[in-house]
């Protein structure tokens, strides 16, 4: 049972003709209590896109479904009662400047059947809950980029909802901040069981917090699942030149093509990059070859790193012995994706 | 002190009851104008914003004739405006002059500058906002009150100050075709070489223009976060 069901989604701007095509016959189904990544360049129409689960931009085709609801099919009474349940936070917080921290979180309430006192005893909860229980009488103005998004996801959840979209939501923010906002947004989900879809340029963001990702380019989704399997193993040039983002293992190519003295290489020795796909990063595969075979081992520069849990990355490594085909096979047969960028 | 002011105002001293019931017909024509201004001019500026291409309301007919009737009323001169209300006046309020003849000219001059002013002050309010109510499940009824109105209050604020001012300006002119009040009373006189009582007539409103930017401004300043 899927929580989000997007079927066959197309969003033009403009006329059928000449117009603008968003979002191009995307379809997607994310499970209930995921953190769902939506990653592309500016202009792939990933905002487009999430603006289509809540049905703020309603979809040129498809269908839209949320928590078994059809969206699509449903008159505007109807879908303002159900956007209460899919909450949304902005690149740019989107908080009322006239209005305080506590009016901000209480300002979905209205209208809830809860009591004055009720209503206040909620936003301080929630306030609580994002670290901010001593802001409730400041303004917007007074509050950093860290915290107004804090106030921004606190206002958020407080409908009770089963769906929060992200929308660039880290994207203002400075690096330490967005680590703890994404942190923060981890937590929820993992006390709450919300489901949430992320929107990001940043490929650090998916790494950091999701379990899938759907990588979009020119309005379609071009690649899909788990975040593990798309980091090992891209499929698309646009995946990978997202993933070359966030490891300097795509670095080597731009030193092989100066003619840097750190790839140098004697006849005989090459210049390879390993890649780990499965969880057997291990230095022991690496001195097993060294060892197995005569064959000398220097690394030139590596790069591992824990996503959703699993260890991954590669190396790259100047080989040099008389067996160093014999060991590329081997490598090769311990799952490790061997290519080599230079011969000597 | 009587003694100076005999001086130099003389025109003025021999009359203060006169003068003094000129200040109150403007009194009460500003009393009279400015409330049902500002209640009409906020409902013809939110219906623009309401209605424009894009708003939460939006359609094309209602937010052409709205926008083409504030034009066609701004653009009129304020005393000529006033000599063509002369017989709608009669129809509606039963006279064209006095104070009560000079509601419906000043009315007519008003609220179309407020409605822009209004318009203007709504139109500052950040798309993001009324996005974050839409998500929130908000109506637009309840997105024009709880975001453009509430979070566009100092603005209104200020275009209401500058639509007062300008409205103490109109009623000056309403005075010059029988509407009576602050600015018949100068002119009247002022064309009998009497000129103190101009003097003293501007003072007056340079006074009450002063006074009314300087609660506008605080009333906006507190509004502000």
């Amino acid at each position: 049972m899927n929580v989000i069901k997007l079927e066959h989604i197309s969003k033009t701007f403009g006329n059928e003709t000449n117009g603008v095509h968003a979002v191009r016959d995307v379809t997607l189904h994310i499970a209930p209590g995921e953190i769902f990544g939506i990653i592309g360049y500016s202009g792939a129409g990933k905002s487009t896109l999430v603006r289509c689960i809540n049905l703020l931009e309603r979809p040129t085709a498809g269908t839209v479904t949320v928590d078994g609801q059809e969206l699509t099919r449903m008159p505007e009474r109807e879908l303002r009662q159900a956007r209460k349940k899919i909450s949304m936070i902005f690149q740019l917080f989107n908080l009322m400047p006239s209005r305080t921290v506590e009016q901000n979180v209480a300002f979905p309430l209205k209208g809830s059947g809860l009591s004055r006192e009720e209503t206040r005893r909620k936003v301080l909860e929630l306030l609580e809950l994002v670290g901010l229980p001593d802001k409730a009488e400041a303004y917007p103005s007074q509050l950093s980029g860290g915290q107004k998004q804090r106030v921004a996801i606190a206002r958020a959840l407080a409908s009770d909802p089963k769906v929060l979209l992200c929308d660039e939501a880290t994207s203002a923010l400075d690096p330490q901040t967005t680590q703890s906002i994404l942190r923060l947004i981890r937590d929820i989900n993992r006390k709450t069981g919300i489901t949430v879809v992320v929107i990001t340029h940043e490929m650090a963001v998916v790494k950091e917090i999701c379990h899938r990702v759907a990588v979009m380019d020119k309005g379609c989704v071009v690649e899909e699942g788990s975040v593990f399997e798309v980091f090992s193993n891209p499929q698309q040039p646009v995946t990978r030149s997202f993933i070359a983002t966030t490891s300097n293992l795509g670095k080597i190519e731009e030193l092989i093509a100066a003619n840097d003295p750190i790839v140098a290489v004697k006849p005989g020795e090459i210049v390879a990059r390993l890649n780990y796909g499965q969880s057997n990063v291990s230095e022991a595969t690496i001195s097993e070859v060294s060892r197995r075979f005569n064959v000398d081992v220097s690394i030139v520069f590596g790069n591992v790193e824990i996503i959703d849990g699993q260890p991954l990355g590669g190396l790259v490594a100047i080989l040099s012995g008389e067996r160093i085909t014999e060991a590329v096979n081997y490598l090769s047969e311990c799952n490790v994706m061997v290519e080599v960028l230079k011969r000597g | 002190m009587a003694d100076l002011l005999n001086v130099i105002i003389p025109n003025v001293m021999s009359k203060p009851e006169l003068l003094w019931k000129a200040f109150v017909e403007t009194m009460e024509m500003l009393a009279l104008t400015a409330p049902i201004s500002f209640f009409l001019g906020l409902v013809w500026g939110v219906t623009v914003v309401a209605t424009r291409p894009g708003g939460v309301l939006e359609n094309r007919v209602v937010y052409l004739v709205v926008g083409k009737v504030i034009d066609l009323f701004r653009s009129i001169p304020f005393i000529l405006l006033a000599i063509i209300m002369l017989s709608l006046s009669r129809l509606l309020v039963g006279t064209a002059s006095g104070v009560k003849g000079s509601i419906i000219p000043l009315l007519f001059g008003t609220v179309p500058f407020f409605a822009r002013q209004v318009e203007s002050a709504l139109a500052e309010v950040s798309p993001g906002l009324v996005e974050a109510a839409q998500s929130m499940g908000c109506s637009p009824w309840e997105i024009l009150w709880r975001v453009y109105l509430r979070e566009s209050v100092p603005s209104i604020v200020r275009g209401g100050t500058i639509t007062l001012v300008s409205l103490i300006g109109f009623t000056a002119m309403a005075g010059a075709i029988g509407a009576g009040g602050l600015g018949n009373f100068a002119i009247s006189y002022g064309m009998r070489n009497q000129m103190d009582v101009a003097y003293v007539v501007i003072l007056i409103i340079l006074v009450m223009v002063s006074l009314i930017q300087y609660i506008g401004n605080r009333i906006a300043q507190r509004a502000t976060h």
